[in-house]
């Protein structure tokens, strides 16, 4: 304990020293060490990747509203090649739904999203002067960036980009005879990948690491904010489960290239008998399920995170049930890592493993309900302040459940027989983690924007934003439900040959426009961002009247986050409307008075 | 429909514009102000809106309900299958109440508890007894789902019917083969190391292994020929030589099953009589069937929705799923008030460009019909069918001549 408070202080004279040089672009902005600077890094390359992603689900839906008409913005953007005369190609089809689901997934709700506000929030929230490893972190964000970029390039590969599918199953991925995707499309695809678990990996040590160790004085691990709980369990979930899908990758990477057969196995393709036997696609499934359930969860738990430091600071009314809350982070950060198998119900696996899986991913339904209930309980007897950030929080919270709750009915594997890989799962991971996890994204950005630079993001232009994003979130993944319960499968370039789907013609239109006002209104937010960046109101000190430390550093970034001491810390983070105390709100620097009693118990 | 779609989003469009330009003005204007605070006017505005929010999102919900439930799959045509939607339907029971609860929990308070001029929130931090209601409760509710759920799903995977007629459901990129079994009432073995253009599921038979072996040889004396021309030690030498391996690698596997056959003294005959179908296949009702699935190329998956039925199709595994359909095709048409219905099989695993399009009929129909489709279908090798029964008819005659 010593050794450590001792470091601290070196650590502390060192960054005096620095504090108020002039530094050069090139470390300020480009190759930053600085955890504030890089949580921008992270947030604007994520929301750039985002918009890609987001284009490429306007271009599909313009397909499946209206199969096989021509129209000119395809044509725009994918030229003569992928879209002859404006008609989307079955095979880029394959390829948008697969990068869309590749970037959305990793890029912005693993990296955009932990990386942002991990980045953002540890050192501040903790009391700490930077990440444990200033270097690592910059290295985190350059592997984060070159893997964004060879994704991005490999949109412009003369056989297209990946197409398996966001969960590159193998055969399909290995073989370029299957797809043309799965020639150098694939090979970029998992250069990329192996890139980002690179960046992945040492961001998450780093924040471990920081949570661990760097805490200010009095900042116990029992006063640490939700947020920062959520971030260090999200961390460890991905510090032990990003590796295997490397492995996954890695495997592949011997199969697609040195001839090894680990997943592939008596395989006629192209009117030729290929040598490969022995191998199993389903070990690939279950190598890449054990990261991608617990990625999920990866990108939920910062979710949650966000949302319970929105609706506790703007209710005025401490988060219900700390202890429950923290509790059921770590019981869904540990049942994480038992349920993967529930992605493989009807892959050929042992009936008796799908019981078990049924078993398991049912419980994760307790502590996410114990959630859920906190929220709605946070929010009664409060006093509520509908700012843009908790207008946010709101509707995760809505969201979270509407999609949790059909998690219930495919977590059955009896029902998963009939549902799986249908709309209705679509539906609900969309709802459950893609809505959940970007409308606490909003609200964190909306929150904390005037720690990122200094100024507020447009109130106005925030409700409009939302209502727009809110409407149509739930117009195009509700109707969904419908479909899947009809039975129609996801991944379809056209439902044409199908007279039974013919029915929901004009429901693809419906979700086709609310999916294109859904990325109108992420343009307002685009504006509203880069306008209110450079040109918005300047915050104030601590605008949300907010208890935790990242209010008490000055509105300026500077280095080392605090001038002077780091500031000690003599309560959690809570105490909102506490009876006796003058204002609603106590930071948590402020002294405990005699006979006050800290935390839950407070009262 | 169009046209409203298209006109609100033109409104929208607009009012976005408008407002951009009101914000223009206002910042302008501002210096530093205290813009963030809410006001009281906006907190109340956007309060009772979440509210509205609450009653538009149910309607919503009614109405995709009311146009589009009409569209979800009809009752189950299999025995298994009405156990699946009785589940769901006892599933979805719970998850509706407890979405419309929550719902209206969530958004009556935000609502109610909206920040009052010179309020306070309450200082209450947690309850346990309330705390231990709500995770106790929810505990109880999925110990009855899963117990109920897990229960089904061994009923469907373990159940395992006798005499079960086997049909081979066979995928490739981008159609499905359906294989019945001749009088036998075996199906045949397969590898894929037989597939050739005459024999497209790989069928193992003596005739098909010959036919593959002397593809094979004509092919590796081609080889051969190759070799002997090419500049030794030349690319093209080096790239022939590697080919040549990998033909005598596949002519040895083909050998290893006809020394096979040797050792257990009985030839591949079972799939003489074997039966592939395309486009449609038919099936008797109130039979257990058993469906033995297995690919070609990459994963596909064999989902019959009406049937409730699924499993992927795995190439280098043979998967099965069991089931007995209950309504025939007429009696579903009845059912579903559609003359045209017809039950499906098609693909739901990702599996390549025309992934959209690899479907198959399935008729239902009593077993006498069945027989009479099944009779008309050809059978995979009728020389070596002849052959069989000619063997067969000529070993009765020796003995009745050794009887003599």
């Amino acid at each position: 304990m010593e050794a450590q408070v001792t470091e601290k202080e070196i650590l502390t004279t060192q960054h005096e020293e620095h504090h108020h040089h002039d530094e050069p672009f090139l470390t300020k902005y480009l190759f930053s060490q600085d955890h504030k600077m890089i949580g921008k890094q992270f947030l604007i390359t994520g929301t750039f990747m985002a918009f890609v992603g987001m284009i490429m689900s306007l271009l599909f839906r313009v397909q499946l509203a209206w199969p096989g008409e021509g129209f000119a913005v395809l044509n725009f953007f994918l030229g003569d090649k992928w879209a002859p005369e404006g008609v989307l190609d079955p095979n880029m089809y394959l390829a948008l739904v697969t990068i869309h689901g590749t970037i959305m997934v990793f890029f912005l709700l693993t990296a955009g999203l932990s990386g942002t506000f991990a980045n953002l929030l540890i050192p501040l929230q903790i009391g700490a002067r930077d990440m444990a490893s200033g270097l690592l972190n910059m290295l985190s964000y350059w592997f984060f960036f070159v893997s964004s970029a060879i994704m991005l390039f490999s949109l412009y590969v003369e056989s297209g980009p990946a197409a398996a599918g966001w969960t590159v199953y193998p055969p399909l991925s290995a073989l370029p005879q299957a797809v043309p995707g799965s020639g150098l499309g694939m090979t970029l695809w998992l250069v990329s990948m192996s890139l980002f678990i690179v960046s992945s990996l040492l961001g998450g040590l780093n924040y471990i690491v920081t949570i661990i160790n760097l805490r200010t004085k009095g900042m116990k691990m029992t006063r640490l904010p939700l947020s920062i709980w959520a971030l260090f369990v999200t961390a460890i979930l991905g510090v032990l489960s990003f590796p295997v899908l490397f492995a996954a990758a890695l495997l592949l990477i011997f199969d697609r290239t040195f001839g090894t057969s680990f997943y592939l196995s008596d395989i006629y393709i192209a009117g030729e008998a290929l040598d490969a036997t022995g191998g199993s696609p389903l070990l690939f499934q279950h190598l890449f399920w054990f990261l991608g359930h617990p990625e999920v969860y990866i990108i939920l738990l910062p979710a949650l995170g966000i949302t319970s430091e929105v609706i506790a600071t703007n209710s005025r009314k401490p988060i219900f049930g700390y202890r429950a809350m923290v509790g059921s982070i770590l019981a869904i950060g540990f049942l994480s890592f038992i349920v993967w198998g529930h992605h493989m119900f009807i892959t050929g696996m042992n009936p008796f493993v799908g019981a078990v899986f049924t078993f398991t991913t049912l419980l994760i339904a307790i502590p996410s309900a114990v959630k859920a209930f906190n929220y709605i309980t946070t929010l009664w007897k409060g006093n509520i302040r509908f700012t843009p950030a908790m207008m946010f929080a709101i509707a995760m919270v809505s969201t979270f459940i509407t999609g949790g709750l059909t998690g219930i009915i495919l977590a059955d594997a009896a029902l998963d027989i009939n549902l799986h890989d249908t709309y209705f799962v679509v539906a609900h991971f969309h709802i459950v983690m893609g809505l959940s996890a970007v409308l606490a994204m909003f609200a964190g950005v909306y929150h904390w924007f005037p720690k990122l630079f200094g100024t507020l993001l447009n109130k106005r232009l925030g409700y409009i934003h939302f209502w727009l994003t809110f409407l149509s979130a739930y117009g195009v993944f509700f109707p969904q439900h419908f479909q899947g319960l009809a039975g129609v499968p996801r991944r379809y370039y056209s439902y044409t040959e199908y007279p039974m789907f013919a029915d929901f013609a004009d429901l693809s239109v419906f979700i086709t426009i609310a999916a294109i006002i859904g990325g109108i209104a992420q343009v307002i937010f685009a504006y509203n961002f880069i306008y209110s960046a450079f040109r918005g109101q300047k915050s104030p000190q601590n605008p949300w009247g907010s208890n935790t430390l990242e209010w008490t550093t000055p509105i300026e970034h500077i280095h080392g986050n605090w001038p002077g001491e780091l500031p000690t810390v003599h309560r959690w983070a809570y105490d909102y409307s506490k009876p006796g105390k003058d204002q609603d709100f106590v930071p948590q620097t402020v002294p405990l008075e005699e006979g006050e009693i800290d935390g839950e118990s407070g009262h | 429909m169009m046209g409203l779609l298209v006109s609100i989003v033109v409104v929208l469009g607009i009012i976005t514009f408008a407002q951009l330009i009101k914000v223009f003005e206002v910042t302008k204007s501002l210096k530093g102000g205290d813009d963030h605070i809410v006001t009281d006017k906006e907190n109340r505005n956007q309060a009772t809106l979440m509210f509205g929010y609450l009653f538009v999102f149910f309607a919503f919900c009614i109405w995709t309900y009311v146009k589009y439930g009409q569209f979800m799959l009809p009752e189950a045509a299999s025995v298994h299958g009405e156990k699946i939607d009785t589940l769901l339907g006892f599933n979805f029971l719970i998850i509706i109440l407890a979405f419309i609860i929550t719902h209206i929990l969530l958004f009556y308070f935000a609502f109610k508890y909206q920040r009052r001029v010179g309020g306070k929130a309450d200082f209450i931090t947690h309850n346990n007894k309330l705390e231990l209601v709500w995770t106790t409760f929810p505990a109880i509710v999925l110990a009855v789902i899963i117990i109920y759920g897990i229960s089904t799903w061994n009923e469907i995977t373990r159940s395992e019917p006798e005499n079960a007629l086997t049909v081979e459901l066979y995928a490739k990129q981008f159609d499905w083969t359906a294989r019945f079994p001749g009088e036998d009432g075996k199906l045949g073995e397969a590898n894929y190391r037989l597939i050739s253009g005459t024999n497209p599921m790989g069928l193992i038979t003596d005739n098909s292994l010959e036919e593959k072996l002397a593809e094979l040889n004509e092919k590796k004396a081609e080889l051969d020929a190759k070799l002997l021309d090419a500049v030794p030690d030349g690319k093209i030498a080096e790239d022939t030589q590697e080919e040549i391996w990998r033909v005598e690698n596949h002519i040895n596997k083909l050998i290893a099953f006809q020394k096979e056959a040797d050792n257990r003294g009985a030839g591949y005959i079972s799939g003489f009589d074997d039966k592939p179908v395309k486009v449609e296949f038919h099936l008797p009702v109130d039979e257990p069937i058993k469906f033995q699935i297995r690919a070609q190329d990459v994963i596909h998956s064999a989902y019959m929705p009406h049937f409730r039925a699924q499993m992927n199709a795995v190439p280098g595994m043979v998967t099965s799923f069991y089931f007995t359909p209950n309504k025939t095709t007429e009696e579903m048409r009845l059912i579903t008030k559609n003359p045209e219905f017809d039950y499906l099989l098609y693909c739901n695993k990702i599996c390549g460009a025309a992934h959209y399009n690899m479907q198959m009929k399935i008729v239902v129909e009593s077993r006498e019909k069945y027989e009479a489709w099944l009779d008309q279908q050809p059978v995979f090798y009728a020389e070596g069918l002849e052959r069989l029964l000619e063997e067969e008819l000529n070993k009765k005659q020796e003995v009745l001549a050794s009887k003599k």
